[in-house]
C-alpha cells in the first residue's frame, strides 16, 4: 500500500488583519464596509495548515497538495499571486463571498462538493487540513462538518503537531486548555485536521514555484464555479464595533520604586 | 420557551467544571416555563449528576464508559448524538470546553441542526432566543437569532456566574453508545513542568509581555537574559499568567532565542487567545487596534511604557506608567520577595 497521502487544504481569504473594519448592513445581511477593497490574507490558520500539508507531503513521495478556496474571484486572484509564491500545490477555487457573516454548514456544502469533483483523488488516503478557525466567522465549525459530509469522523481541531510513526500512525498534538496538548494515536487517513499555529515558519517566496503553481492557478481561477452561500434561516440584529475607551489616568512622575510600589498594592488588593 | 438539553462532560477527576456550571446556570435560566434536561458524559457520572440535584432538570441521561472519559471527535460526537437524540429538546447549552468545540458543528449537522460556538451572551426577546458573538477576531460583535432547530450553543466562560444549589440523589438514564469503531486512542496530555507552565487560566492577574524586552535599552543593548530573569521571577513570585504580543511570540519563532519560554500558545490577540482574567499588566506593548483585542476582556488593566502615548494603553488601560519596564519589574520582583 502506498504511504503517500492526498492531502486537501481549506483555506479562504479574510481582510488583512492590520485593516480597521467596518460593519455596514445589506441585503444579504451585515457586511464589512468596502469590503472588496479590503486588502486580503489568506487566512492565517489555515496558512500555518497549508505550509503543514506541503511539509507532510515532502516526506511520503507521491503525496500531493491542494489548496481549496472560497472566496470572491478577484480576491483568489490577489492572495494567490502570494501564496503561490510559499509551497507547490493544485489550487481549486470557488467563487463566492468568504466573509464571516455567512454559515458555515453552506460553506462546508459547497466545499464537500468540490472535493467530490477532485479528479484523482484518494479518498483512503485523504486528509482534509484547514485553519481550527478562520479570522472571519471565528467558529471552528467547517471543517467539523466537512469531515461529517465526508464520512470523516477522526477530527482534530487546535493542532499543532502531527507526526507519522514507523507503522503510519499518526501522533497527534491538539491544543487543550491552560497551554496544554492532548496527544492522540490515530490509525492513519482519512482524518481531518484543523490547525492552529502548527510548528513551521512561514516559507520564503520561491519564484519557481510560484511560476510552477500559477500555470494551474490561473486556469483554475476561470474555472471557479460561482458558489452560492449565505445565511439561510439567521436574523441579525445588530453587527457592531466595540466602544471601549477608557479613561487612562497617566503617570508620568513616579519613580520605578514608586510605581512597583502601586502596582504591588493594586495586585494584592481584592 | 422552548425544552433545553443541558450537555456537560467530565473533567479528569469526575467532576463538573466551573465552565459547565457557568453553563448550567444559563441552561436553567433559559429553561424557565420549559423542560430542562441534563445529559453527561465521562467515565462515571452519577457522582457529577448528584452534585447538581438540585437544578430541576426533569431528566437525567447519562453516557458512561472508559471510551468517555477522554475526548476524541469520534466517541464524543457519538455520544453527544445520543443525548440530543434522546432528550429531544430544540435547545442545546453546552459549555465552550476545547472537548466541546473539537465537535458542537459536526454534531449539529448530525442532528440536522445549527451550532454556534463562542457565545458570550444569550437572552430572550419577545420570545426570540438572541445570541451575542465575536467576529473578525473580536472585532466586531453580533447579535443574532435562528430559525433552525436543535440549535446548538457554546457558551463561553465567565457567561454567568456557576450554578449553585443542593445535592441530591439522581436516577440516571444510562444510553448505551458504541464508540469501537473510533481509530483514534489519547494517550496523554503534554504539558510543561508544573514550574515551567507560565499559562494559568485561573490566575487573577495577565501579565503581557511586548516585544519591548527585547528592544535596545538606553545602555544600546539588547538585554534579553535579563529580561527573562525579569518576567520568569515576577511569574514565580504572583502566580500569573504570561501573555505575550504576537511580534515577540514571531522572535522566538523565527529562531532568534530571544525568550525561549514564550510559545504561540502564550500570544493573545487576534491570531492568539483572549483571556478573561480579572486583572492585566501589560509591559513593553505597542500597537493600535486591533493587536489590542488580546486583552479586550481583561477587567481592570494597567500598562507600563516610555511611550505616554502608546496605543496598547491610552484608552485601553485604566493607568498607564510611563516608564522602563525593566527598572519597574524589577523592583516590583524586589519587593515582593521570594
Amino acid at each position: 500500500m502506498s504511504d503517500a497521502y492526498h492531502i486537501v487544504v481549506c483555506g479562504s481569504v479574510v481582510p488583512d488583519p492590520l485593516q480597521t473594519i467596518e460593519p455596514v448592513s445589506g441585503p444579504q445581511g451585515p457586511a464589512l464596509k468596502n469590503e472588496m477593497m479590503l486588502p486580503a490574507w489568506l487566512d492565517p490558520w489555515a496558512g500555518h495548515a497549508l505550509y503543514e500539508a506541503a511539509n507532510l507531503a515532502t516526506k511520503f513521495p507521491g503525496s500531493k497538495v491542494w489548496l481549496l478556496s472560497l472566496g470572491p474571484k478577484a480576491k483568489l486572484q490577489q492572495v494567490m499571486m502570494t501564496v503561490a509564491q510559499k509551497v507547490p500545490f493544485e489550487f481549486v477555487g470557488l467563487d463566492g463571498p468568504a466573509g464571516g457573516f455567512t454559515e458555515s454548514a453552506e460553506v462546508a456544502e459547497a466545499l464537500a462538493a468540490a472535493i467530490a469533483g477532485i479528479a484523482g483523488l484518494d479518498r483512503g488516503r485523504l486528509l482534509v487540513f484547514g485553519g481550527w478557525e478562520s479570522a472571519s466567522r471565528g467558529a471552528g465549525s467547517t471543517l467539523q462538518i466537512l469531515g461529517e459530509r465526508l464520512g470523516i469522523i477522526e477530527q482534530f481541531q487546535g493542532v499543532d503537531l502531527i507526526s507519522v510513526q514507523a507503522d503510519g500512525v499518526f501522533k497527534i498534538l491538539e491544543r487543550i486548555e491552560g497551554g496544554r496538548h492532548q496527544v492522540s494515536v490515530c490509525a492513519g487517513p482519512p482524518a481531518v485536521l484543523g490547525w492552529a499555529t502548527g510548528g513551521l515558519p512561514e516559507p520564503k517566496n520561491n519564484p519557481q514555484v510560484g511560476m510552477a503553481n500559477m500555470r494551474g492557478v490561473m486556469p483554475a481561477l476561470q474555472k471557479a464555479k460561482p458558489t452560492k452561500v449565505g445565511a439561510e434561516g439567521v436574523t441579525y440584529f445588530n453587527v457592531s464595533a466595540p466602544k471601549q475607551q477608557r479613561e487612562t489616568r497617566i503617570v508620568k512622575d513616579l519613580s520605578a520604586e514608586q510605581i512597583a510600589d502601586e502596582i504591588i498594592t493594586w495586585i494584592k488588593s481584592e | 420557551m422552548e425544552d433545553v438539553l443541558f450537555l456537560a462532560h467530565m473533567e479528569p477527576d469526575g467532576s463538573l467544571g466551573t465552565a459547565a456550571r457557568e453553563t448550567l446556570a444559563v441552561a436553567c435560566n433559559l429553561a424557565k416555563g420549559a423542560k430542562l434536561t441534563v445529559g453527561l458524559i465521562g467515565g462515571a457520572t452519577q457522582a457529577a449528576a448528584d452534585g447538581i440535584a438540585g437544578c430541576g432538570a426533569a431528566r437525567w441521561l447519562a453516557v458512561e464508559g472508559d471510551a468517555f472519559c477522554q475526548g476524541r471527535y469520534g466517541s464524543d460526537v457519538a455520544a453527544a448524538e445520543a443525548l440530543c437524540r434522546s432528550a429531544g429538546a430544540p435547545m442545546v447549552l453546552a459549555p465552550a470546553t476545547s472537548r466541546w468545540n473539537r465537535v458542537w458543528a459536526g454534531l449539529a449537522h448530525r442532528l440536522g441542526g445549527r451550532a454556534d460556538t463562542h457565545v458570550t451572551a444569550i437572552s430572550v426577546e419577545g420570545g426570540a432566543i438572541r445570541i451575542s458573538r465575536w467576529y473578525y477576531r473580536q472585532r466586531l460583535e453580533g447579535t443574532l437569532t435562528r430559525q433552525h432547530r436543535p440549535w446548538l450553543i457554546a457558551l463561553e466562560g465567565g457567561v454567568a456566574p456557576a450554578w449553585q444549589g443542593a445535592a441530591g440523589k439522581v436516577v440516571l438514564e444510562k444510553i448505551t453508545v458504541d464508540a469501537a469503531g473510533v481509530r483514534t486512542r489519547v494517550t496523554g496530555v503534554q504539558a510543561p513542568a508544573e514550574d515551567a507552565q507560565t499559562i494559568r487560566p485561573e490566575a487573577k492577574l495577565l501579565f503581557v509581555t511586548g516585544a519591548g524586552w527585547t528592544k535596545k535599552q538606553a545602555d544600546g543593548q539588547v538585554h534579553a537574559k535579563e529580561a527573562e530573569e525579569i518576567i520568569l521571577g515576577f511569574l514565580k513570585r504572583t502566580r500569573a499568567s504570561l501573555g505575550s504580543t504576537k511580534s515577540l511570540v514571531d522572535l522566538s519563532g523565527e529562531g532568534e532565542a530571544v525568550l525561549p519560554f514564550l510559545t504561540h500558545l502564550n500570544q493573545v490577540g487576534q491570531t492568539g487567545s483572549t483571556p478573561r482574567h480579572p486583572r492585566g499588566l501589560a509591559t513593553c506593548c505597542h500597537g493600535e487596534e486591533p493587536h489590542t483585542v488580546g486583552w479586550r476582556f481583561v477587567g481592570e488593566r494597567r500598562a507600563v511604557n516610555l511611550d505616554p502615548n502608546c496605543g496598547w494603553a491610552r484608552g485601553k488601560a485604566d493607568v498607564l506608567y510611563v516608564a522602563d519596564a525593566f527598572a519597574v519589574m524589577r523592583a516590583v520582583n524586589a519587593k515582593v520577595g521570594d
